[in-house]
C-alpha cells in the first residue's frame, strides 16, 4: 500500500510537472525558433505572425489529443464495432440491431428508459421549482437548501444502499426495519418487497435519482427565480393576480430557458443511470435500463462487444437531438465573441 | 403554493410547513443510515432505527447447560447458573420452553415442566432447574425468553468494515485513483481554455463546438474501443491492462469537455481591458496566461477540482470497467457493490461501509459548498 500511495503522489509530481515543462517549453521553442525580440522590423512581424500560428496549437494541443483517444475515436470505433460480431472482427451487418429488437429484455429496457425519461426529469423540475419558490421566503430557506441539496454529494451506489434499507422488508407481522415498510404495517397495511414488485419497482428505483437531483434542479432555478426583476412581480400583484397566476403566467414564462436547461440535463444523466439499477435488482423483476444492459452485455459471457456497442449507438441516438440544440445555443451565444 | 403574498399568517405557516416535510424526506434517508451504523449489530435487526433510544425487546433461544454440570442437592439434582453466560445487562420479562410459547412464563416464576422437573428463570438470567432424578444426555434444555436490552450504540462496526472487510484499504484506493484524476486535467484544460477563449486561430468555432457536443456523449460510448485499446497495449507491453495510470488517464479524457467547457466561459468572461494593456506592455500570451488570467480563474478551477473530485470519488463505471476487483485496486464503490452482494441483509456492515463512502463527499460537499453551487451555474446556465 506504501507503494500505492507513493505512485500516486509521484504521478500528481510528474503529471503536473510534465504538463508546466510542457507548456513552457513548448513556449519558449517556438520564441527560439521564430524571435521576435532583437530582430530587424519587417522580420519580427513576420515572426510574431508565425508565432500566433503555431501558439494555439501548442495551448489546445494536448487536451486536442487526449480528447481524440478518449472520446472522438471511441464513438467512431463504437459505431464500427455495433457492426461487427461479438469478437469485433466479422462484419454481420445490421445483425445486432436486429437481435436487439427482437430481444425481450433490450425491449424491456427500452419501454423502462422511457418511462424513467417521462418521470424522472419532469419530477426533479417540478419539486426542485417548488422547493426553490417556498425556500425564498422563509428565513432557514438556506439551511433547507443545502439539506436537500447534499443527496447530489452522495453516490449512485451510496444512495442506492441508503434507499435498500429504506425499502428493506420483513414477513408481514415481524418488526419492519425498513421505514417504508414500517410505516405501512403501522397503519394496518401489507409490507411488500418493494424492488421486485413488477413495473412498479420501476418507480421505487426512479426516486432514487430524484432524490439526488431534485437538489441540482432547485439550485439552479432558484437562481433564475432572483434574476426575475422585482418590479415584474409587483405590478402582477397590484393587478391582482393571485399566487397560482403569478406562478404560471408571470415566473415560469420568465424562468423557461433555465427550465429546458435543467430538464434536458437531467435527461442526459438518466439516459446514462447504471449503478442504481445495477446495485438495486441488477435488471431483474423487469427494471432492466438500457446503460446497465450494455455493461452486461460487455462482459457476459466473455462479452459481446457488438451487442454492447449496439447498445451505445441507440443510447448516443437518444442524446443527438440535445447535442445538436446545445450547439446551436452556444453559436447564438459565442456568435459575436 | 403561496407564492409573492405570503401576507397571511396561515399561508406562511404553510410554507414553513411544506419545506419541514422536504427537509425531512430529503435528510430522514441519510440520518437512517448514520443512526444503524452506530447500533449495535443484533439491535439493527431488532428494531427499527427511529427506535434505537428506547429498549428493543427481542425473543431469543438459548441452551441451558449439559447434565454433567448438575448437582445433587437434598435428593435432587439441580442445574444453575446464568443463562447469558458473560451477564450481559439485559432483561428477561417472560421465557417458555416450547417454540410455540416462548413467553409461557413471566420470568421469576416456577414453571413446571413435568415429571416433577422445574425450572425457574430470572429476570437478570439467573436460573434453577431441579429434578427428582438424575438429568442425562449432552444437550441441555431448551430455553426461550423474551428480553429487552437498553439502546447500545458502538463504533465496533467501523472497526469491522475498516480493517476486516476491507473497506479501509478500499478508501486508500479511493484516494489513490481520485487525486491525480481531479489535478491533471486541471492545467491541461486551463492553457486550452485560454486558448479558445483569447487566441484567434482558423477552426477555434469549430473545436468551441466539438468540445460542446463531447460535453453530453454518452461515457458508453467510449468503455467498448478504450477496453479493447487498454488490453491491446497492456498485452503489447507486457503489462497489466488494468492499471491506475490507465483510469487516471481515463477520468482525464472524459472529465476535460466540461473542463474546458467551464474553464472557457469564466475566461471569455474576464475583462477584456487587461488583456489588451498586458499585451501593449509586451506581454506574450504565455506570460498574460500565467501572470493574469491563472491568478484571476482562482474561482472557477475550484469549482471544477470539486466537481471533478466528486465526480471522480463517486464513480463506478470507469471503476469498474478499468480497475481489476483485487483488494489493491478495488474502489469505494465497487467495494460497496461487491459488499451488497456477499453481504446482503448484514445490515451492520453495509449501512457503516455506506457512511465511509459519503463521508468524504460529504465533507468535500459542506466545506467548499460555494464553490460547488458556483460552478454548477456556470455549467449548466449557459450555453446549457
Amino acid at each position: 500500500m506504501a507503494a500505492q500511495i507513493f505512485s500516486a503522489i509521484f504521478v500528481i509530481i510528474v503529471g503536473v510537472g510534465g504538463c508546466v515543462a510542457y507548456f513552457w517549453g513548448a513556449n519558449k521553442l517556438v520564441d527560439l525558433i521564430f524571435p521576435s525580440r532583437g530582430v530587424a522590423g519587417a522580420a519580427a512581424i513576420d515572426n510574431l505572425r508565425r508565432q500566433g500560428l503555431v501558439r494555439p496549437w501548442l495551448f489546445v494541443g494536448p487536451a486536442m489529443i487526449i480528447l481524440t483517444i478518449y472520446l472522438i475515436y471511441p464513438v467512431v470505433e463504437t459505431l464500427r464495432l455495433s457492426f461487427l460480431d461479438r469478437g469485433g472482427i466479422n462484419f454481420v451487418g445490421l445483425a445486432n440491431y436486429e437481435w436487439a429488437f427482437g430481444d425481450r429484455e433490450f425491449r424491456n429496457s427500452i419501454l423502462n428508459n422511457i418511462i424513467w425519461l417521462a418521470v424522472v426529469p419532469a419530477a426533479c423540475t417540478f419539486l426542485g421549482l417548488i422547493i426553490a419558490v417556498l425556500t425564498d421566503k422563509i428565513w432557514w430557506g438556506t439551511i433547507a437548501k443545502s439539506l436537500i441539496f447534499l443527496p447530489l454529494a452522495i453516490s449512485f451506489v451510496g444512495a442506492s444502499v441508503i434507499w435498500k434499507f429504506i425499502y428493506e422488508y420483513r414477513g408481514e407481522g415481524q418488526t419492519q426495519i425498513g421505514i417504508l415498510n414500517a410505516v405501512i404495517q403501522h397503519f394496518g397495511g401489507q409490507p411488500q418487497v418493494w424492488i421486485s414488485l413488477p413495473f412498479w419497482n420501476n418507480f421505487f428505483l426512479m426516486v432514487i435519482l430524484i432524490w439526488i437531483q431534485t437538489g441540482f434542479a432547485m439550485v439552479i432555478l432558484s437562481s433564475a427565480l432572483r434574476g426575475i426583476p422585482e418590479e415584474t412581480l409587483e405590478a402582477a400583484v397590484i393587478d391582482g393576480a393571485n399566487p397560482f397566476q403569478i406562478f404560471w403566467k408571470i415566473m415560469v414564462p420568465q424562468i423557461w430557458g433555465t427550465i429546458a436547461v435543467v430538464w434536458t440535463t437531467i435527461t442526459i444523466l438518466v439516459l446514462k443511470v447504471f449503478d442504481i439499477v445495477l446495485t438495486m435488482t441488477n435488471g431483474q423483476w423487469n427494471s432492466q435500463v438500457l446503460a446497465n444492459l450494455m455493461f452486461d452485455w460487455m462482459f457476459r459471457g466473455g462479452g459481446d462487444f457488438g451487442r454492447g456497442a449496439t447498445i451505445a449507438i441507440i443510447i448516443m441516438i437518444a442524446v443527438i437531438p440535445i447535442m445538436v440544440w446545445n450547439i446551436r445555443q452556444a453559436n447564438k451565444e459565442t456568435g459575436g465573441h | 403554493m403561496a407564492v409573492a403574498t405570503g401576507n397571511s399568517f396561515a399561508s406562511r405557516f404553510g410554507v414553513h410547513i411544506a419545506v419541514l416535510v422536504f427537509v425531512a424526506i430529503w435528510t430522514i434517508p441519510t440520518l437512517g443510515i448514520l443512526v444503524s451504523s452506530l447500533r449495535d449489530k443484533n439491535q439493527i435487526i431488532a428494531s427499527g432505527w427511529w427506535n434505537s433510544f428506547s429498549s428493543s425487546t427481542q425473543t431469543e433461544a438459548g441452551r441451558l447447560p449439559a447434565a454433567s454440570t448438575q448437582v445433587e442437592k437434598d435428593g435432587k439434582f439441580v442445574l444453575q447458573g446464568n443463562i447469558f453466560g458473560d451477564g450481559a445487562a439485559r432483561n428477561i420479562s417472560a421465557f417458555g420452553v416450547k417454540s410455540a410459547a416462548p413467553t409461557q412464563y413471566p420470568a421469576g416464576t416456577t414453571a413446571d415442566l413435568g415429571d416433577g422437573v422445574t425450572l425457574l428463570l430470572n429476570a437478570d438470567g439467573s436460573f434453577v432447574m431441579a429434578s427428582p432424578k438424575a438429568f442425562d444426555g449432552d444437550r441441555g434444555q431448551r430455553v426461550y425468553y423474551a428480553s429487552s436490552a437498553p439502546p447500545k450504540f458502538t463504533t465496533d462496526n467501523y472497526k469491522t468494515v475498516l480493517f476486516s472487510e476491507g473497506i479501509g484499504r478500499s478508501f486508500m484506493n479511493s484516494l489513490t485513483v481520485t487525486i491525480p484524476a481531479t489535478v491533471i486535467p486541471i492545467l491541461i484544460a486551463a492553457f486550452a481554455a485560454y486558448a479558445l477563449a483569447w487566441m484567434r486561430f482558423p477552426g477555434r468555432a469549430l473545436l468551441i463546438a466539438v468540445i460542446i457536443g463531447l460535453l453530453v456523449v454518452p461515457l458508453q460510448m467510449s468503455l467498448i474501443p478504450l477496453l479493447k485499446l487498454y488490453n491491446g497495449v497492456g498485452s503489447f507491453f507486457g503489462m497489466p491492462s488494468k492499471t491506475y495510470l490507465g483510469i487516471w488517464l481515463a477520468h482525464t479524457g472524459f472529465g476535460l469537455p466540461f473542463a474546458i467547457y467551464l474553464l472557457r466561459s469564466y475566461i471569455a468572461g474576464l475583462p477584456r481591458e487587461i488583456m489588451e494593456s498586458a499585451r501593449i506592455d509586451g506581454a506574450s500570451d504565455f506570460e498574460i496566461f500565467v501572470k493574469i488570467v491563472l491568478p484571476l480563474s482562482f474561482p472557477v478551477l475550484a469549482s471544477f477540482a470539486i466537481f471533478q473530485f466528486l465526480w471522480v470519488w463517486n464513480d463506478l463505471l470507469v471503476a469498474m470497467v478499468f480497475l481489476g476487483t483485487e483488494a489493491d485496486q478495488i474502489v469505494l464503490t465497487a467495494k460497496l457493490n461487491a459488499l451488497l452482494g456477499s453481504r446482503g441483509g448484514d445490515w451492520e456492515i453495509l449501512t457503516t461501509s455506506a457512511f465511509v463512502t459519503i463521508i468524504v463527499p460529504l465533507i468535500v460537499f459542506f466545506s467548499l459548498q460555494r464553490y460547488f453551487v458556483r460552478g454548477l451555474l456556470a455549467g449548466s446556465v449557459k450555453g446549457g
